[in-house]
């Protein structure tokens, strides 16, 4: 039997979080919430997710993007997928395909709001090798 | 640009003309030998700042520049302060379609799961995610419905009726319609006031200040809390003061309450609704009388609210 794969979700609105948590155990995944950066580092002194899927905008407007750069030094191996509403209204339009991008940004993945379901569920189990 | 009357080719009000729309964002300073008032009226009507009559002595020189660079630094000034209103409002818009884009996207993702059955097909098993959805869109709805109020406020289109108002009345009205909300949580609400207190007000915005600072007050309260609305006289104020037993705020967070959208987000108010524009409005209210909204506050104890309104602006509106 395959063992279940556990996917720690920061954002902070709640029904966010709700609705990629439904759709994930429907999918068997294991799901943390954080809502948080904070609750999000408190998470990893507990337990080691396979998979970090993070909102870049929370109370503060790069808090996303720091939190990423946390996790990773915790936890390297772990992927990122961050998720964002903010490029459409911004023109802060950026990628994570190039090597410069990564040294920036250190996401694994980058989806944009509204995320459909199914796309999230391929890209997980893109960067989990399923 | 110093612009000789007399040149070979054409005079100097020919090259004004010529320059047409240009001139405007130029300050031309006609100077000729040949003054006459005809000719200063017709460089000045065809869009010459100044006029300097030959011969002129350095100091006069020194004048006439003066004035125009004063000119030329308030034209930058206006240029510069309508820049940044413009970007005030562009600011405002992007965080508006963000609070918008929110709950919308909220209700599609409920939509989605529900469309595709993610849970089965009892419908009893999406009742949370209806639930939800409702919340979000009454969410949206209040935050439309305060934004066409502040937009009103801000047009000076909404019709204003000055009238005497009883304060202590008004306070009662503004009571009973947070009672059923406290209730649900245990919170009380108790008045201290005159027996009665006139304002010249209007009554739409002396309501829409109340019932602002009060459902604020239990919103923000813990169950079983205790909410106390206060309205005094004194020789130069009408304060009004509405204290809670709630969550409270830090001086950090208090800086930001009066900024549009500043909504305060932490784990504690997560589950209140609200559209972040209540308190601009009230301020704007406040401004209309000349008054001032002031906060006091200490988390997780409570927050004080007390707007003044000096006495000479009722007795002023009294007469309008």
């Amino acid at each position: 039997m395959q063992q279940v794969r556990t996917i720690l979700l920061v954002d902070d609105d709640h029904d966010f979080r709700t609705q990629q948590k439904v759709m994930l155990e429907a999918h068997n995944y294991k799901v943390i919430e954080a809502e948080n950066a904070t609750a999000a580092i408190e998470v990893l002194n507990h337990q080691t997710p396979d998979l970090a899927v993070v909102d870049l905008m929370m109370e503060e407007h790069d808090s996303g993007f720091t939190l990423c750069h946390n996790l990773k030094k915790r936890l390297p191996e772990m992927p990122i997928i961050m998720v964002t509403g903010v490029a459409a209204e911004t023109g802060l339009a950026f990628n994570v395909k190039t090597r410069e991008e990564h040294r920036w940004i250190k996401a694994d993945a980058l989806l944009e709001k509204p995320v459909r379901a199914e796309q999230l569920h391929q890209e997980i189990k893109r960067l989990l090798k399923e | 640009m110093f612009l000789d009357y007399k040149l070979p080719d054409m005079n100097g009000i020919e090259i004004i003309e010529k320059l047409g729309e240009h001139a405007k964002d130029l300050i031309i300073i006609m100077i000729t030998a040949y003054a006459s008032i005809e000719v200063a009226i017709e460089a000045t009507r065809k869009g010459a700042y100044d006029f300097l009559p030959k011969p002129f002595t350095p100091n006069e020189l020194r004048t006439v520049t003066r004035k125009a660079a004063e000119r030329i630094l308030l034209a930058r000034k206006n240029a510069q302060l309508a820049h940044e209103k413009k970007q005030v409002r562009f600011e405002f818009i992007r965080v508006l379609g963000h609070e918008l884009k929110a709950p919308l996207g909220a209700v599609e993702g409920y939509l989605e799961l529900m469309k595709t059955k993610t849970l089965g097909d009892n419908l009893d098993s999406y009742l949370q995610f209806i639930e939800r959805s409702s919340i979000r869109l009454q969410q949206m709805r209040k935050l439309i419905v305060d934004l066409l109020d502040m937009t009103r406020l801000e047009s000076g289109k909404k019709s204003r009726n000055l009238v005497a108002v009883d304060l202590r009345k008004a306070a009662e009205n503004a009571i009973e319609l947070a009672t059923p909300a406290a209730n649900a949580r245990s919170i009380s609400i108790s008045l201290e006031a005159p027996a009665t207190l006139s304002i010249m007000a209007d009554v739409g915005e002396i309501d829409m200040m109340l019932n602002n600072l009060i459902s604020n007050a239990v919103k923000y309260n813990r169950d079983e809390g205790k909410v106390m609305v206060r309205l005094e006289q004194t020789a130069d104020n009408i304060s009004v003061q509405v204290a809670d037993t709630g969550i409270g705020m830090s001086a950090e967070e208090q800086q930001k309450l009066f900024k549009e959208f500043s909504r305060i987000k932490n784990a504690k108010t997560a589950n209140i609704l609200g559209s972040g524009l209540g308190l601009s409005i009230l301020k704007r209210l406040a401004e209309l009388y000349e008054g001032n909204i002031s906060v006091a506050s200490e988390p997780d104890q409570g927050t004080t609210f007390t707007l003044t309104i000096p006495l000479s602006k009722c007795a002023e509106a009294s007469t309008t």
